[in-house]
């Protein structure tokens, strides 16, 4: 039992907290001693995000008795159409502040634990130790590895949830139960630029909804003790079809965290392990102001848009040639050699890669537009959307 | 041998944008999920540079590379996902 009697025991409902729960307290399998158990649980929540919301908001209301949340960023206009902790007020504001009102609002019997900072291999173990239970909610690969690792190495349960444009995921990562981590089914992170994140591919805003409230439902279910958890076992989500898969996961004997002979057995540095930070600039980059003086001269150039279609629809740059940076290898014969070549893509990381593509490939004349068309849109032409 | 091939996420865009396929292959019962990847990312090529990063799955079951697929098999190809 993830939370021993002892401690449900030890744990007393006041008036008004049987009256909050009674819609807990009929169902046989919660009952006042769920609730109880509920209630002496901790779980910690790695990012307010698209997951974190959903997943707090309902760990609040549901009576989880201590929930902390780690997460350095501050509310911006663009998480409002999926973080549904926040509201327009809260624009410009740390996040963990604006939590704090909201979950506190819900559920004033709360003890909440703020943590307005990153989850990093030096401060996680000691971040993780207070709780029962983690929660990824968290928004890149580097987190995701660490998250899990200290979870597997506490012996506790790592509830995931991961979301991209139309589909999602979620399941139980306990290596403690006998189930498998993460790392049993990715053993290694895909290179930085593979997988586009959800500022760079988009999301649809209720998609973290759904896997936010799988995460809920599953971290509730271990808590109580009761059901079947998602242990060894991945749901995935397509919303366009509405199709829930459920893929059964296994147990990788040679698991560097989890598995016989563990070789991992403390945090390491996730940036490396992910291939970050990005690689040294050799490439040359100029900035928006620098971009601009070059088309108002006339200076000959090819503007080279690296982004995918989907975000094109959006807004772009007139005159580019467009080739998103998973078919530039393929396609790199459509670029001319000279003169300059000057690539953009949303924010510089992805331009930054093209152009060692292209260096590597023989061209001599590339420049990377720092900042990228947020920065064109922010600081030269306003009527090219931001998003 | 005939089996379905159902493509997730992004791996549905590099592989020509359907989420199911039938895939028929020649004069054989079996192939190993590493060959048939091989055979996949011929056909299509914006498949190649996600090799080892992807997820197989046989009748919703998670496998690895030395699986060998039979007849009829449903097989799951999903790419890693990092939001949040």
């Amino acid at each position: 039992m993830l939370i021993p009697d002892t401690r449900a025991d030890a744990v007393e409902l006041s008036p008004l907290e049987r009256e909050r729960y009674a819609r807990h307290a009929l169902l046989p399998d919660v009952g006042i001693e769920g609730q109880k158990r509920m209630k002496a649980a901790s779980v910690l929540c790695i990012g307010a995000g698209g997951l974190g919301s959903p997943v707090t908001l309902y760990l609040a209301a549901a009576g989880i008795g201590r929930i902390g949340i780690v997460d350095p960023d501050v509310v911006e206009r663009t998480n409002l159409q999926r973080q549904v902790l926040f509201a327009e007020s809260d624009i410009g504001r740390p996040k963990i502040e604006a939590a704090r009102d909201r979950l506190l609002g819900i559920n004033p019997h709360l003890q909440l634990d703020l943590y307005p900072e990153r989850f990093t291999a030096e401060n996680a173990v000691s971040l993780l130790e207070p709780y029962d239970v983690l929660v990824d909610g968290t928004d890149n690969f580097a987190t995701r590895y660490l998250s899990n690792d200290v979870a597997a190495f506490a012996g506790k349960p790592n509830v995931y949830g991961s979301i991209f444009r139309f589909e999602g995921q979620a399941s139980v990562f306990h290596p403690a139960a006998g189930g498998p981590c993460y790392r049993c089914m990715f053993p290694t992170p895909p290179e930085p630029g593979l997988v586009p994140s959800c500022a760079e591919g988009g999301v649809l805003g209720v998609l973290p909804g759904i896997i936010g409230s799988l995460q809920a439902t599953e971290t509730i279910k271990l808590i109580i003790g009761k059901g079947e958890p998602l242990i060894g076992k991945m749901v995935h989500v397509d919303t366009m079809t509405m199709r829930f898969r459920e893929f059964k996961l296994r147990k990788d004997p040679e698991c560097p965290v989890c598995g016989e002979t563990p070789s991992i057995t403390e945090p390491i540095d996730y940036e490396a392990f992910c291939g970050m930070p990005e690689p040294p600039p050799v490439v040359e980059e100029i900035s928006v102001q620098e971009l601009k003086a070059l088309r108002d001269a006339k200076i000959p150039h090819t503007l080279l848009d690296v982004r995918g279609k989907d975000e094109i629809t959006i807004c772009e740059i007139a005159g580019s040639l467009k080739l998103p940076l998973p078919e530039l290898s393929d396609r790199i014969d459509e670029i001319p050699k000279s003169p300059r070549v000057v690539i953009h893509c949303k924010g510089g990381v992805r331009s930054a890669q093209a152009a060692e593509v292209l260096l590597e490939n023989g061209f001599k004349e590339v420049a990377s537009v720092a900042g990228g068309i947020n920065a064109w849109s922010e600081e030269i032409d306003s009527e090219v959307a931001l998003y | 041998m005939t089996i379905k091939l159902l493509y997730f996420s992004l791996l549905r865009d590099a592989a020509g944008g359907t989420e199911e396929t039938t895939h028929t292959i020649q004069d054989t019962d079996s192939i190993s999920v590493a060959d048939l990847l091989q055979r996949l990312y011929t056909q299509h090529p914006a498949l190649r540079p996600w090799d080892g990063k992807i997820l197989v799955a046989a009748d919703l079951e998670y496998v690895k590379r030395d699986y060998l697929i039979h007849e009829g098999q449903e097989i799951a190809i999903m790419p890693p996902v990092q939001g949040g």
